[in-house]
């Protein structure tokens, strides 16, 4: 059904064969793809409601770039992903570092405790801090969604900091060590450069999920505050939509330049790796 | 990444202190911000307080009684039903791409594949819902098509199928995702080999790639029904009224017109459960299955 010995041997040439997977993955890609081919036709669709094309039209942009409500939205979320992908580089890369280099009780749970966020349900995670901060009686504001972002975001730089600590020569800061450099410059100048790749990936997956996040933000917002999702989707509830075309298409560029840039970064910088 | 073994005696004050400089400020922040509330969440399950505010009463099930009643129940048991649903779709859909990613593709189109197929992920999830709005409402892209073609048009919006379809859709890249890395890595050699010893490939695919690639399926079965389970967004969004699910009920027990700490509380407690059981039996069920190979 799927390798054939004829297969076999066009594959060996480097020949790519039409199989059924093939025809199946280009499906695939189409249904990936639909939502955001109909988004873009929206947005340049003179006629907001009408699923037929009525025109082109620049209109949805110009409106987009005027709503303030919008921007508002933009701005609150911009600042709460970089004000926790900030604080989670920086205290998630001093905790992946510290697990790899000491042992002691609790380490293991420690490690497992990390990795929480990504298991237990956002719903369920929430719930749990907004219930927290009333029986603290802290006031909700942009702060409390700074603080809950954090912890999801610890587990992403942590997840790929650690990873990358693995895969890591252990004798380099040794070296450094034994050479006469305390342990903190030889965090700072020989672990620290290797470990930036993996920070900067570690620091885009968090800041992607925190400008993504609606359900914490939602719980844990003070009066006032609004993040992008949260208006999003208090516009798809109340069917005042037909920014949110324009502004998925701006979205949509937005991240998949900063993909591209990224994979361009990691090529770069394997292909400087390879070539020391 | 030990610290050097000789420079016990001569430690000082500050070398002590590094531990704790690493590992505290995290550490502290994870206790507040996740374990307290945690625990405090199955505190209050046990609390039968019915709005914030009330009288703190002695423990007793009585949150957890609620879940039982029989139409609690059925919420939760559609949300499982759907996010079983959910991660067969993924699956079946799902495995067919990665494997011809991983196996059969040109290699160096491979990652720009991947990251091609995954792109869509890096949009907001909210806006992708959005979208299957506009395709699936009753005047939408679907329908006008069909239209188009003479085909009779068909209503699923806010009902099960919508939120199936929308589900899928924001998880299947995860499922390629790690498909593909555990297709990857199966050795080309034996499936070479085994062709060239007459083996059918059905039996090559059977007996070689799938036996390798079941921990990848195992992983992307996991990580796709726990996401599906915690869903909110595509259930209320695509689902309308008839399809209530655990994390709608969940959410309207808190921010909805008449809250229940309570009850969503024992939920809440309940959906952590959950999870954790189909983590430990999944790890379980790893753990047999590598003694076994």
């Amino acid at each position: 059904m799927v390798i054939s010995k004829a297969n076999l041997s066009l594959r060996l040439k480097g020949i790519p064969q039409p199989v059924w997977q093939a025809w199946w993955t280009v499906l695939m890609f189409g249904f990936m793809y639909l939502p955001i081919a109909v988004l873009a036709f929206y947005s340049f669709n003179e006629s907001a409601i009408s699923a037929k094309w009525t025109g082109f039209s620049f209109k949805w942009y110009s409106r987009f770039f005027h709503d303030e409500r919008i921007l508002q939205a933009l701005s609150d979320s911009l600042q709460v992903a970089l004000g926790s992908v900030t604080i989670a580089a920086f205290f998630g890369t001093l905790m992946a570092v510290g697990l790899a280099r000491y042992r002691f009780w609790g380490r293991d749970i420690y490690q497992n405790v990390v990795y929480l966020p990504l298991i237990i349900p956002d719903i369920s995670i929430a719930v749990a801090t907004l219930v927290f901060l009333a029986a603290m009686t802290v006031p909700l504001s942009l702060g409390t969604i700074v603080a809950s972002h954090v912890v999801f975001c610890l587990a992403y730089v942590s997840l790929a900091v650690s990873t990358r600590i693995n895969s890591l020569d252990s004798h380099l800061e040794e070296a450094a060590q034994d050479l006469g450099a305390t342990p903190f410059e030889s965090f700072r100048l020989v672990l620290l450069p290797q470990l930036y790749p993996a920070i900067i990936s570690g620091c885009l997956l968090a800041f992607v999920c925190s400008m993504d996040d609606f359900l914490i933000a939602s719980f844990t917002a003070g009066g006032g505050i609004n993040t992008l999702p949260m208006e999003i989707y208090s516009r798809i509830r109340t069917n005042l939509t037909p920014d949110l075309n324009a502004l998925s298409v701006v979205l949509i560029v937005t991240s998949s330049l900063g993909v591209l840039l990224a994979e361009f970064i990691r090529r770069q910088s394997q292909a400087k790796r390879s070539r020391v | 990444m030990a610290s050097s073994p000789f420079s016990n005696s001569s430690k000082s004050w500050s070398q002590r202190l590094e531990p704790f400089l690493m590992l505290v400020p995290a550490g502290l922040w994870l206790f507040l911000l996740l374990i307290l509330p945690t625990l405090l969440i199955f505190e209050l399950s046990l609390v039968p307080g019915i709005k914030p505010g009330d009288l703190v009463n002695p423990s007793s099930l009585v949150n957890y009684f609620k879940i039982f009643e029989p139409s609690v129940l059925w919420v939760i048991l559609r949300s499982i039903g759907l996010s079983i649903a959910t991660t067969l779709f993924c699956l079946i859909l799902g495995f067919p791409v990665a494997y011809w990613i991983a196996l059969l593709a040109p290699k160096r189109w491979q990652n720009l594949l991947l990251l091609g197929f995954v792109l869509p992920l890096w949009t907001s999830s909210l806006l992708r819902t959005y979208a299957w709005i506009s395709i699936l409402r009753p005047t939408g892209v679907l329908n006008t098509l069909l239209m188009i073609l003479h085909l009779p048009t068909v209503d699923v919006m806010n009902q099960l199928p919508a939120v199936l379809v929308g589900m899928t859709y924001s998880l299947l890249p995860y499922m390629v995702l790690i498909l593909y890395s555990s297709l990857e890595k199966i050795d080309r050699r034996l499936l070479e080999a085994a062709a060239d010893l007459g083996a059918p490939p059905k039996d090559v695919f059977v007996n070689i790639t799938v036996p390798q690639a079941l921990p990848g399926i195992a992983a992307g079965v996991l990580l796709v029904f726990i996401n599906a389970i915690g869903d909110f967004v595509n259930p209320e969004l695509l689902g309308g009224p008839s399809s209530m699910t655990a994390a709608r009920l969940l959410y309207s027990r808190f921010l909805g017109a008449s809250p229940d700490w309570g009850m969503g509380s024992a939920l809440s407690a309940l959906l952590i459960m959950l999870v954790t059981l189909v983590i430990v039996c999944l790890i379980k069920y790893g753990d047999k299955n590598a003694r076994a190979i």
